[in-house]
């Protein structure tokens, strides 16, 4: 019998902590198959941010550093100019990338650093329990909004990768969704774009992916990636925002 | 032919592979559960699988094996 | 070829720093500091490096973070507030046990503060700043030549203990214009391997991971038991010091960097008139040279110590730690920019206790 399909050997053997449904798996998945199938092994170090995907260095099956909250495109810089051989990747989620580490993410796009971020928005804060992030929906329940996202008291949800598309330095920036078998397809495909800008050195790369949290959106993981398809796409939608030949 | 293979002590239960199935051989068993105490997934139409993969696709925890 | 130049003291801090090795800047304008990136954007690039005038100082020590992280010589420099604002970054990279250099050219403060000398960012410096236990080796340099020299093995000292070594220096020390005798470039191919950095081979059971999260307590305490340990060794091993006039001594007036070469000149002035006067000077703030003190504080001829500092009363709280009331312990300074002269340290020492 063939083999159809079976887990990358650039995933580690150690279980995933995340909650039962929570599509950070499947996003790890695509790096770790994206990474194998460009042949980088070897070649690959990874930056984990601070968040759910806090552990991300003990999944991914390569050199990794854990960053401080927000910093992961500082560390990556940092990384890339020192050894420019380097693919090197970042993954982070909403509360990490598009509010405490917004600058890092707005000047590594703006300086069309070479590497490739992997955004997570699933619209709140999951490690810490449930608060609003900066891409929670007007009228979403969280626990910092608990009557719903206001506008005039929490502010306007952003939309990350229209905001870095404006910059000069990107070179690729796609958003995809995780919620159904097509849209993961098109989720790995985007994220092997990315890191083959990377390897051509066209600079700046990065694939948003909304996700699910069903523990604290208080929904069954399969009502959650109905939630992906119905609002949240509404708010972001998907595509590609920018790519350069 | 197609056989999935599930490993049963890493899945966490969460239905994603039975929404997945365009065959409709998956469900989150009512009984069987694993040593972190999840009922875990299982397969009840085998000699109907198509091998698509769709489960493993979808599974967060890749723990689904597919082979044709 | 050693080399007998005329500099000023940042610029002779970055090249004594890519000639120890340096590879990697990065940092965010900063008055009194700013010749040292300035220096290094163009002559980094010279030797292969990489400079980067970062968004801000939290992602210049960030971006040092995984230079260091990834195996390289990394630096950055920077001034009082934004040397407060990097302290998240050093605890991590404490925390992470990576190697890199900080320069510190302190202004007065708190707050915005203002841009001339000032020595208040030293319980920052020496006792933590960052969240978290963690120690760095201080370095407290008094001029141009010795912070060459200093940081010049800076990063062979980092790479030892795989810690942070931070140059506590002051406006004075970064504008002052100096005759320095420049060191030979190190060759960075006889540089230690470290096993430890990120080089991307990693893969399975050869995985390097740097990383400063212990969330099982047990493994953190022994995480902190093992950088007590190294800190240990530091302290046995790094300590520096300079004493002048100390053999028959009853005064005995201590200081650090530049403020130490005023004393100097005051212990000079005080011999003139016939009073025994001496300096104790800490080289390495961080260990701070306790047994060395501690002797002086021993010594008959000692009647009294004189602690002069430009901040409102941090240095003399080490010197009393040591000194342990086995003298009298005084206290001068001047702050908010101001410096002392040689002949107010006179007047402070000739005055009744």
């Amino acid at each position: 019998m063939a083999v159809v399909f079976k887990k990358t050997e650039m995933l580690t053997d150690t279980p995933l902590h995340y909650c039962p449904g929570c599509t950070h798996g499947i996003a790890h998945r695509l790096v770790a198959e994206a990474i194998e199938e460009l042949g980088l092994k070897g070649r690959v170090v990874g930056i984990a941010p601070v968040g759910c995907a806090v552990f991300a260095y003990k999944y991914f099956n390569c050199d990794m550093q854990e960053a401080a909250h927000g910093r992961a495109p500082a560390v990556a810089t940092g990384i890339k100019l020192t050894n420019p051989d380097n693919i090197v990747f970042a993954y982070q989620g909403d509360g990490d990338l598009a509010s405490i580490g917004m600058a890092e993410i707005v000047h590594a796009a703006a300086r069309g650093m070479n590497i490739t971020v992997i955004f997570i928005n699933n619209a709140i804060y999951g490690m810490t329990g449930g608060q609003m992030a900066p891409t929670t929906l007007l009228g979403q329940k969280a626990t910092t909004c608990p009557s719903g996202r206001d506008a005039k008291v929490n502010g306007n949800p952003i939309r990350m990768s229209e905001m870095l598309a404006t910059l000069d330095g990107p070179s690729y920036i796609a958003r995809c969704s995780l919620a159904d078998v097509p849209n993961i397809k098109k989720a790995k495909k985007a994220i092997l774009q990315a890191f083959k800008n990377q390897m051509e050195g066209k600079g700046f790369s990065f694939v948003e992916l909304l996700s699910t949290c069903p523990t604290n959106w208080h929904m069954s993981p399969v009502k959650a990636l109905d939630f992906v398809k119905n609002e949240m796409t509404a708010q972001y939608p998907l595509g590609v925002f920018k790519e350069v030949e | 032919m197609a056989k999935l293979t599930i490993n049963k002590e890493a899945c966490k239960g969460c239905g994603l592979c039975v929404t997945a199935c365009p065959k409709k051989i998956l469900r989150v068993s009512a009984t069987e559960s694993n040593n972190q105490g999840y009922f875990v997934v299982e397969e009840i139409a085998p000699e109907q699988c198509i091998a698509c993969a769709f489960c493993a696709t979808m599974c967060p925890d890749c723990v689904i094996t597919v082979e044709k | 070829m050693a080399e007998r130049k005329l500099m000023k003291g940042n610029e002779a801090i970055a090249e004594a720093a890519i000639r120890g090795g340096c590879r990697f800047y990065a940092g965010y304008p900063i008055t009194p500091q700013n010749e040292i990136p300035e220096y290094m954007s163009w002559r980094l690039p010279q030797v292969g490096g990489h400079f980067i005038q970062a968004e801000s100082e939290i992602a210049a020590i960030n971006m040092v973070y995984g230079s260091a992280g990834a195996g390289g010589r990394a630096m950055t420099s920077s001034s009082s507030p934004g040397v407060s604002l990097k302290q998240e970054g050093i605890s991590y990279i404490c925390g992470a046990e990576l190697p890199c250099v900080i320069i510190n050219m302190v202004r007065s403060g708190p707050g915005l503060g203002g841009i001339q000398p000032a020595q208040g960012d030293y319980f920052q410096a020496v006792k933590g700043g960052g969240h978290g236990d963690y120690r760095m080796l201080v370095y407290g340099p008094c001029s141009v030549q010795e912070c060459v020299n200093l940081v010049y093995d800076a990063f062979d000292k980092a790479e030892k203990y795989r810690l942070p070594v931070m140059i506590l220096g002051d406006g004075m020390l970064g504008q002052i214009m100096e005759a320095v005798t420049l060191p030979e470039m190190k060759d960075p191919a006889t540089f230690p391997k470290k096993s430890w950095a990120t080089t991307g081979e990693g893969f399975g059971a050869t995985r390097r991971i740097i990383n400063s999260l212990y969330i099982v307590p047990d493994e953190l305490e022994d995480m902190n038991h093992k950088l007590q340990k190294v800190y240990d060794d530091m302290c046995a091993n790094e300590t520096m010091f300079e004493d002048y006039l100390t053999e028959d001594a009853e005064v005995i007036i201590t200081a650090y960097g530049t403020v130490a070469r005023i004393a100097k000149s005051a212990v000079d002035l005080l011999r003139a008139k016939g009073i025994k006067a001496g300096l104790f000077r800490p080289i390495t703030l961080y260990p701070f040279p306790k047994d060395a003190l501690g002797k002086l504080a021993e010594q008959s001829s000692v009647k009294e110590f004189v602690a002069v500092e430009l901040s409102m009363g941090q240095y003399v709280e080490d010197v009393k730690l040591v000194v342990e009331g086995r003298k009298p312990v005084r206290f001068f300074n001047r702050t908010g920019g101001n410096v002392m002269a040689p002949e107010d340290i006179v007047e402070f020492v000739e005055k009744e206790a």
